[in-house]
């Protein structure tokens, strides 16, 4: 962390290169990232990723709480993606539980994951553009996102840590007007995407700045252990969603875009023709959505409905003993991964029979991806590392946890 | 792996050992996989310490993609710390689970970022927050912590709250 001392390479003399400060402060950064950049006038001849500002130790606050309170620390990883984090965790501890969430809370988690993704993507696109001089775009897409936020505030009651799945299925039925709210969203969002892309995918500003830039190869993203849209963007076929579903994803159509050409431009346009493709498995959901339970029927795990509490005293006994001494997960690890916004999400649970979990780690697909910008920018421009940043989409609270 | 199996884990090599990364193990050195525990549909292969870097190696050329390396702490009893690695098969969709016991009193573990660069950051993550130190790391530094920090965060003894 911020005490980093740093010396030039041995094979370039001091008075040769010079050591450029990059943050913490940069808006750039998106987040409170550090990079040391040595440069040889223009050029960047080595860069030092200095993070750890956001450390705040979730993993071992998780290892003190109850399995159920872990929840809303998870919307604190990655703040821009909150329900895929909740979505994660409830899935690894629902493995280690043999729990299996009732069809349409899988299909409820499903239509809002895709909203997370797609709301995700925007604050991206946004700021991304912003960061290479293209400041319609981020009004823009602030505009729809802020109405993606105004249906998690309908279902959640929060609009950004969301917290709103539980171990077992959901905190609550969604309201009435929930499923009209994204019906109408779902109508204009495809239009909009539109705008977006005329303003930038044949903008020969945004093409001199974006194509042929950080370029990374197939090998070296796969042995960086880059993850998500920035994978496949150096062609590398593979989502998870599709490839190792998960909550019902193997139920939904959807085609998964893949570029081979491994420059910005080409997360560029994985990741907006990723936009089409939510917003189409958002219109699946909203037409397939089965009816019955929101939770799974275990009252030893899932808090009884307040309903059942004020007639039931099993019902009161349970909520009464969940809320003071947790449930018991039986022994056992698992590993249980997720495509969120910027490649695998993926939650290590270690449990030892216990109400609290051992371990929790996440790997996190940011800090991989942060490893391999040093191998999109050494040998490149100074002005084209802000858009090596942007273009990988990182998340800072996600990298330090 | 006596610790933390499951209630209907299987650990028969026997039963196992068509599972794609066993078997590549299994062949190329029995003496380096110590134990195996198939559990809620995840394969783990606890490899002797000295082969890990080795058996990454083998696995390699299927398992080409390196999830994932953590730790985990289970002081008091010994060895103390598991070093944990996630592989991903592209092509056949599959993961495994290595694992490697390192003891509490000199936890040093060999380092697998010479075949998987990615693995570089993870390393350091274990290093700075349990203390487990990767042989042939090219730059073993806290990464999280500042630099002058006491203790390691993960390990049991620390407190939550932090010494104050």
């Amino acid at each position: 962390m911020a005490h980093l001392t740093y010396t030039a390479s041995a094979e370039f003399t001091q008075d040769k290169t010079m050591i450029l400060n990059m943050g913490p402060q940069h808006p750039s950064t998106h987040g409170v990232l550090r990079l040391l950049l040595e440069v040889d006038g223009e050029t960047v001849v080595r860069m030092v990723p200095d993070i750890g500002f956001l450390h705040t130790g979730i993993e071992k606050t998780c290892e003190a709480k109850f399995y159920q309170q872990v929840v809303p620390l998870t919307d604190r990883i990655d703040y821009l993606c909150p329900l895929i984090n909740n979505l994660t965790y409830c899935l690894a501890v629902e493995k280690l539980l043999g729990l299996e969430p009732p069809p349409r809370a899988q299909w409820i988690r499903v239509m809002l994951s895709e909203l997370t993704r797609i709301s995700s993507h925007l604050v991206w696109l946004g700021t991304h553009a912003l960061d290479m001089g293209a400041m319609t775009v981020f009004l823009y897409c602030f505009r729809e996102r802020e109405e993606i936020l105004r249906i998690f505030e309908n279902v959640s009651g929060q609009r950004m840590m969301t917290s709103y799945f539980r171990i077992g299925g959901l905190a609550l039925e969604p309201p009435l007007d929930f499923f009209d709210k994204v019906k109408a969203f779902a109508k204009i969002f495809p239009e909009r995407i539109d705008e977006y892309e005329n303003l930038l995918t044949g903008n020969p500003i945004w093409l001199e700045r974006t194509k042929g830039v950080a370029h990374i190869s197939q090998e070296d993203a796969i042995a960086f252990g880059v993850t998500g849209p920035s994978l496949r963007g150096s062609g590398v076929d593979f989502d998870l969603r599709r490839d190792m579903p998960y909550s019902s994803y193997d139920k939904f159509q959807f085609k998964v875009p893949v570029r081979s050409e491994g420059d910005v431009f080409a997360r560029y346009m994985c990741r907006v023709l990723e936009l089409r493709e939510s917003i189409g498995i958002v219109k699946q959901a909203l037409e397939g959505i089965p009816e019955g339970d929101i939770k799974a029927d275990a009252p030893k795990v899932v808090l009884p409905d307040r309903e059942k509490m004020k007639t039931q005293m099993e019902a009161l006994i349970y909520h009464f003993k969940i809320v003071t001494e947790g449930f018991a997960v039986p022994k056992g690890e698992v590993y249980q991964a997720v495509e969120s916004p910027r490649g695998e999400m993926g939650y290590y649970v270690i449990s030892d029979g216990t109400g609290k979990p051992y371990r929790v780690h996440m790997r996190s697909p940011s800090y991989a991806t942060l490893h391999a910008l040093e191998k999109m920018c050494v040998g490149r421009l100074l002005a084209d590392v802000v858009a090596a940043i942007g273009s990988i989409d990182i998340v800072l609270g996600e990298i330090d946890r | 792996m006596a610790h933390n199996p499951g209630p209907n884990a299987i650990t028969d090599f026997e039963q196992l050992q068509s599972h794609p990364a066993l078997e590549k193990l299994l062949a190329w050195k029995r003496d380096a996989v110590l134990a195996v525990k198939f559990d809620r549909n995840e394969l783990t292969v606890e490899i002797d310490p000295s082969y890990i870097r080795e058996a990454c190696g083998i696995l390699k050329s299927t398992f080409n993609f390196l999830c994932d390396v953590t730790c985990s702490d289970w002081a008091p009893s010994e060895p103390r710390f598991h070093v944990v690695y996630h592989l991903l098969s592209h092509q056949l969709k599959e993961r495994v689970r290595l694992k490697v016991m390192v003891p509490g009193d000199d936890p040093v573990c060999e380092s697998v970022t010479p075949l998987w660069p990615g693995a570089n950051f993870f390393e350091r993550e274990i290093f700075d927050l349990f203390g487990v130190r990767f042989l042939g790391h090219p730059n073993m530094r806290r990464i999280m912590m500042p630099e002058d920090w006491e203790g390691h965060p993960l390990r049991k003894d620390y407190p939550v709250e932090g010494y104050r």
